[in-house]
């Protein structure tokens, strides 16, 4: 399943438009959980990363995928673990008010 | 029969949607959290399809990746709410490493037979990739107050970063050209580490917000960048929507301080601003104690308080939530006034007053909250300065003219809680303290919110 330039040039197109969006409308209230998200999810590179090192094409891939898979999962636990550590902190005053 | 190969593309698919709708849900604080799972499960997926159809051979370097990443990631994960900016730079200079060493290996073994395209974006990939790792760094650094956090500059600065990035540049187009010239591939990673260092040496601290907001785009960028080279969709999707995120962020905050991006990153605006400050000097200011302040707040029947970072420094959110909570059970009206670049990140200030349990209801942006400050009996400034200033407004020598601020001297009797009359991060004198309306409160915010709690308190019963 081959793309060819054009086909990524679309899907990259589309995404960024999907992007602004969808981000134009995340409430200013959010914009730190919204970047520590954002971080964890372009952590997904770590595809890249594992298919690289799991293929075992050379000794300099294996090494160099192996530092990038450190870097990008602690990405990944550590960007979801902090946004959700953040969003559960808002509360709306309903609810606590004795 | 389904091939292996078009598994894990349905799984990429099913990712795809995850981390779109994740996004969307992040629009509101009641499904926020909807968010994460949602972005959580599209993650999980996208790993244990590719672990598992990914035409794997070897185990054992990822499993061990996988682990150390994981021990590494938790601590970061619980890291203080006010160390979340320089945490989220260094996340960014994760991500930026990860995208470059990638970029790294997969030249290494293509060459010297890159197409020319393929050899463009991938040097997009490493050039982007290299210095946002060292940019940020660089700021977590700065942020982490390891670095020192005023802006170094020097004649020729922008010149020669300039010169760099042409350099990098001039490098990538002789690879795509001749990609066979493999010696040139070391330079054209080295420089941009280089530049990325170069770039935030002349950044100061209030200028963070905007930053990290470009770092993150660029972090972005980088990884779609990788997703063309590896010909992924789900990266080119990844990557293009970080991308957007950090860019919309970075203009609200340039919008914020009435800047562009190149004056921003070549502008070096940090500097004492001493003309301004000089002429006066001498005018008198009026302040008052925590009883006076607290006779006054609970005599108001509407309050805003506006935050800035200084706040956040004394660490008086917790002493700021029991003023709100002791004024609200009088009847008090009480709202916070939060400035886009109150903080050292996008949206920081949400986040450390939430953490101290205020209601996000009670927390409004500058265009909401700037048309109640003439209805407003008591606008108490806590740790605030230049976002307040009123110079920015009517002063067309200021050098903060046609930023946009909260309205905080429209309200009926303006309280400024402050360690000194020294000038704010920006060194611009502002003329509000000097107001008639103006009351200043002197001393250290988290012990003086306490003294007017107790102040409060005591006469209530």
């Amino acid at each position: 399943m081959k793309l060819d330039l054009i086909t990524s040039l679309y899907v990259f197109m589309l995404a960024a438009f999907i992007g602004f969006e969808v981000i134009r409308r995340v409430s200013p209230l959010l914009h730190t959980p919204l970047m520590s998200l954002t971080n964890a999810l372009d952590a997904i590179a770590v595809v890249g990363a594992i298919i690289l090192v799991g293929e075992g094409k050379s000794r300099l891939a294996m090494i160099l995928g192996t530092i990038a898979i450190v870097a990008a999962t602690s990405n990944i636990v550590g960007g979801f673990m902090i946004t959700d550590r953040m969003l559960k902190m808002f509360k709306a005053s309903g609810p606590r008010k004795p | 029969m389904i091939a292996r190969e078009n598994i894990l593309e349905i799984t990429y698919l099913i990712a795809t949607a995850l981390f779109v709708l994740s996004l969307k849900w992040l629009s509101s604080p009641v499904t926020a959290r909807r968010g994460v799972w949602a972005g959580e499960a599209g993650m999980l997926l996208a790993i244990v399809g590719t672990l598992l159809h990914g035409g794997i051979v070897d185990y054992k370097l990822i499993a061990i990746g996988l682990v150390l990443g994981t021990i590494i990631g938790v601590p970061l994960g619980r890291v203080a709410m006010t160390a979340v900016p320089q945490r989220t730079a260094l996340s960014h200079a994760f991500g930026a490493l990860c995208v470059t060493l990638v970029g790294t290996s997969e030249f290494y073994l293509r060459a010297p037979n890159v197409p020319g395209f393929m050899m463009g974006v991938l040097s997009l990939e490493v050039i982007l990739g290299a210095l946002t790792f060292t940019g940020s760094l660089m700021a977590a650094g700065k942020l982490q107050e390891v670095l020192p956090q005023r802006p170094i500059t020097y004649k020729g600065q922008n010149f020669v970063n300039l010169g760099l990035l042409a350099i990098a540049i001039s490098i990538a187009v002789m690879l795509v050209l001749h990609p066979e010239k493999m010696y040139l591939f070391p330079f054209m990673i080295g420089i941009p580490l280089v530049f990325g260092v170069m770039m935030i040496i002349p950044i100061g601290g209030a200028d963070m917000p905007t930053v990290i907001s470009l770092l993150n785009s660029y972090a972005g960028l980088s990884a779609a960048a990788m997703g063309f080279v590896l010909q992924s969709k789900l990266l080119i999707i990844a990557g293009a929507l970080d991308g957007a995120s950090g860019f919309i962020l970075s203009v609200n905050m340039s919008k914020a301080m009435n800047r562009s991006f190149t004056n921003v990153l070549f502008g070096a605006f940090g500097q004492e601003q001493v003309t301004v400050a000089g002429a006066k000097e001498a005018r008198p200011v009026r302040s008052a104690s925590p009883e006076e302040a607290a006779g006054i707040l609970t005599a108001a029947s509407k309050v805003v308080i506006v935050p800035g970072y200084g706040m956040a420094v004394a660490q008086a959110q917790h002493k700021v939530r029991e003023l709100y909570d002791a004024l609200t059970k009088r009847g008090v009206d009480v709202k916070f006034g939060i400035h886009p670049v109150a903080g050292r990140m996008p949206g920081h200030m949400n986040v450390l007053l939430a953490e101290a349990d205020i209601p996000y209801d009670k927390l409004l942006e500058m265009d909401e909250i700037n048309g109640d400050f003439p209805q407003t009996d008591v606008a108490l400034v806590i740790g605030a300065n230049d976002v307040t200033n009123p110079a920015a407004r009517e002063d067309t020598s200021s050098p903060i003219y046609g930023m946009p601020i909260l309205d905080v001297d429209k309200a009926h009797t303006v309280m400024v809680i402050k360690r000194s009359m020294g000038a704010g991060f920006a060194g611009i004198a502002n003329p509000l303290y000097y107001l008639d309306k103006t009351l200043m409160l002197f001393g250290d915010a988290k012990n003086f919110v306490g003294a007017i709690v107790r102040e409060i308190s005591g006469g209530h019963n």
